[in-house]
């Protein structure tokens, strides 16, 4: 089932379906390519950002930018 | 062996320590300014390697050459030789975080591109090695057919290696390709290189592969800085280019990218290996706690109590001193020196000006050394996280905090402190906004006319409307920010918004030396830049409360000694000119001339308001025992309507003139170095007053009523 990152309840491991969106070209190159495995790690106190990492680093996105990111959930 | 002198550029990703590297190079050899008219600092210093100096430029960090931001673009242009403030590089130093290779080869990979020699540089090895990561460094070498250098923070060789291998003969250009983009790719490239770029531009040779990508990648001449022709061809070309990929069922926007991970994901797994798996590091432990969504915005509010205590009570000790010293020293001049005009301007102008200066330096230093104390060990990046989702709420960003807290203490160091945050837009709103916060320059100002016309009735038992009234200053001062962010949100085109993704990196010791280094850097930018500023401010206020010159039988003649000398000669300088002259203009706020006096000189600090009305008012009273400035105020008789001067009204319209008015030079002069620009200091002190005399005017006209 293919989901929004922002929609995601954590902590979960999900894998990048598609970027789209203003911020897309930024994402894939910081490594948020589709196929890629993210791990949400946490929400900040007003639910974001999301905190997530990917290809080993940490990254912390604002709603605009998990709303780029469709991903599958890994059963 | 090479004996040429090199410009050697440094350039990487932000957070790989590169910064420590070009310290390690440079040492105290090192130049730091503003590149001209941006906000982006311009890091240059030399190193001897074998006898020979060479250049070394600190280039902006960034993830990529396909650029967002202001600082990035200046890193790519800087790059390609066609940034007209900076030399071509001979030699690229790529300082990659060895625990993150994937993502910052991306940036390596566009680099070898640009056909210049490059050395990668593998630093923070030992992070890795904390996290189970094992490098092949000669593997990467082997890959990539680049000279690679391993560096840890841990031992110091890795530098003496990095120096040899720049000694070494000169390393030829990498082959520009080596990550091969797919076949459609690679013909719309060569398509926008053969067809725009190399007949209607004139954007470096070196450059050709990159400009062609970006332009494929974004559609569109954003941001373009290089001459061009034609457009519409330009576009017709990219438009072409990209059809090229779509007809392959590709994505022109995610193309290279996609290619490029793809040759790095080949490069790592011959060379990097995961041999331990750690379930949790120190930095998952240290975060689930910091950034837990109770026990974080606590802890960050205890993080910034103890730099408030540091910033207001541990630095004042040392502005006594220097306080001290200006005072003792303007004193020791004063008489050493035979009296007239020159000791005056000495004193009173460059004395003053220069220890107004030096004052705000141990406020400077606390703040910054806890910011790089706390940047240095990764906190910085989990306390915005924290505040982000309430700043963005008000229209800044969770980088805003440190700085409008510290406006607390002083507008100075917080507006300095804006520069963590890296977005542009959010750093300018946050500038803009920082003096409302309510500094403590303006506590001499409030303390003595709440004292003197505010009544201590108590309130509730346990408050007084003193105590209130201080409290609802200060967040009258918040809600006039948040509002003013508000508005600037609206008001400032978000141009091409620079997306807003940020790195939390992992926690490590902060390294001392550029903690103490980048420190003393902040201070000294303050007194070379800023302090040439406030000097002359100073002397410019001086001039206008010492000239003209007084009569001294006219004084004697008018006084009839119940006026000391200084409260007659300030009355019949150029500023109690002006003060009388504004008089009509500020007069519906409530205000005299010997208001408008103050207005005039508090430009110098806030607080030199109360000195002001105090030589003011400095006339003897008839049975020779001096009351207090306090009763002389409540004391002070208009002489034509023979109705006090100050009301509660006046007192109230003028201390929310205080809150809001941009009564302080060295916050022009600091807003000038930070934004590179009059065009901001400018807006700020108009948009600040215009606000301070509209609400001045309304608290006046009503409390008259």
């Amino acid at each position: 089932m293919d989901k929004l990152l922002s929609e995601i309840s954590l902590p979960k491991i999900v894998t990048i379906r598609n970027v789209t969106g203003i911020d897309a070209t930024r994402l894939l190159e910081m490594g948020i390519t589709p196929g890629t495995e993210i791990e949400i790690i946490r929400r900040a106190p007003l639910g974001f950002p999301l905190e997530i990492k990917v290809r080993g680093y940490f990254l912390s996105l604002r709603k605009s930018e998990a709303d780029c990111i469709e991903v599958r959930l890994d059963e | 062996m090479n004996l040429d002198s090199l410009t050697i550029a440094l350039v990487g990703n932000p957070n790989t320590g590169k910064t420590t590297i070009f310290n390690a190079l440079t040492g105290l050899r090192q130049k730091i300014a503003n590149y001209p008219g941006i906000t982006v600092e311009r890091k240059v210093g030399s190193t001897i390697i074998g006898g020979v100096l060479h250049k070394v430029i600190d280039l902006p960090g960034t993830y990529s050459l396909n650029y967002k931001k202001i600082d990035e673009r200046i890193a790519y242009e800087t790059l390609i030789g066609s940034y007209e403030h900076e030399e071509i590089p001979d030699l690229v130093l790529i300082v990659v975080d060895s625990s993150n290779l994937d993502r910052n080869l991306y940036l390596a990979t566009q680099v070898m591109d640009l056909s210049i020699p490059v050395i990668l540089v593998l630093n923070m090895t030992d992070v890795a090695d904390d996290r189970g990561i094992t490098i092949n460094t000669k593997a990467i070498a082997e890959t990539l057919e680049i000279p690679v250098v391993a560096i840890s923070a841990k031992n110091k060789s890795g530098v003496d290696a990095l120096k040899s291998e720049v000694q070494k003969v000169i390393p030829k250009a990498p082959q520009p390709l080596k990550w091969a983009p797919n076949e459609a790719l690679h013909e719309a490239m060569t398509l926008v290189i053969d067809e725009w770029i190399k007949p209607y531009t004139d954007i470096p040779e070196r450059a050709q592969y990159i400009e062609a990508l970006r332009l494929i990648s974004e559609g569109e001449f954003i941001g373009a800085f290089y001459k061009f022709d034609d457009a519409d061809i330009g576009k017709k070309v990219i438009t072409k280019a990209r059809g090229i990929i779509e007809q392959n069922g590709g994505n022109p926007m995610a193309d290279e990218v996609l290619c490029r991970y793809n040759f790095i994901g080949e490069c790592t797994a011959k060379s990097s290996q995961q041999t331990k798996q750690f379930k949790k590091t120190i930095t998952d432990r240290i975060d689930a706690v910091v950034t837990h969504k109770i026990a974080g915005p606590i802890i960050f509010a205890l993080v910034l109590l103890f730099m408030f205590q540091a910033i207001f009570s541990w630095a004042t000790p040392f502005m006594d001193i220097i306080d001290l010293l200006f005072v003792e020293g303007g004193a020791w001049l004063s008489e050493a020196f035979p009296p007239g005009m020159l000791n005056d301007l000495l004193v009173e102008g460059v004395i003053a000006g220069l220890g107004g200066v030096v004052i705000f330096l141990p406020q400077i230093i606390f703040l910054f050394f806890f910011i790089y104390v706390l940047e240095g060990t990764g906190y910085m990046a989990r306390a915005a996280f924290v505040m982000d989702g309430f700043m963005t709420k008000v229209g800044l960003h969770g980088r805003s905090v440190v700085p409008l807290m510290s406006g607390f203490a002083c507008a100075i160091p917080g507006i300095m402190a804006a520069r963590t945050i890296e977005n542009w837009r959010d750093r300018i709103i946050t500038i803009m906004v920082l003096p409302f916060m309510a500094c403590s320059a303006r506590l001499p100002v409030y303390a003595l006319l709440i004292a003197a016309f505010i009544p201590s009735t108590s309130v509730l038992g346990v408050f007084t409307l003193q105590g209130i009234t201080f409290f609802g200053l200060y967040i009258f001062g918040i809600l006039i920010a948040i509002f003013a962010a508000a508005v600037m949100k609206k008001i400032f085109p978000s141009g091409q918004q620079a997306p807003f993704i940020m790195e939390l990196p992992s926690y490590k010791m902060p390294k001392w030396s550029v903690v103490f280094q980048n420190t003393a850097e902040r201070g000294k930018v303050f007194i070379t830049e800023a302090g040439k500023i406030i000097v002359a401010i100073s002397i410019v206020l001086w001039f206008f409360a010492s000239f003209p010159k007084i009569d001294i039988t006219d004084y004697t003649a008018e006084s009839n000694n119940s006026e000391t000398i200084e409260s007659y000669q300030l009355r019949n300088s150029f500023a109690g000119q002006f003060g009388k002259f504004i008089e009509p203009v500020i007069e519906p706020l409530g205000f005299d001339w010997k208001i408008g006096i103050g207005l005039l000189t508090s430009f110098a600090a806030r607080e030199v308001m109360v000195g002001t009305l105090n030589t003011i008012y400095s006339i003897q009273e008839s049975d020779g025992e001096n009351s207090t400035l306090k009763e002389k105020l409540i004391n002070d008789v208009n002489p034509e309507t023979g109705k006090p001067v100050y009301s509660i009204a006046t007192a109230i319209s003028l201390m929310i003139f205080f809150a809001l008015a941009m009564q302080c030079m060295s916050t022009i002069a600091i807003v000038k170095r930070e934004t590179n620009s009059w065009k901001w200091p400018t807006a700020m002190f108009l948009y600040m007053t215009a606000l301070a005399y509209l609400c001045s005017f309304i608290a006046f006209q009503l409390g008259s009523m």
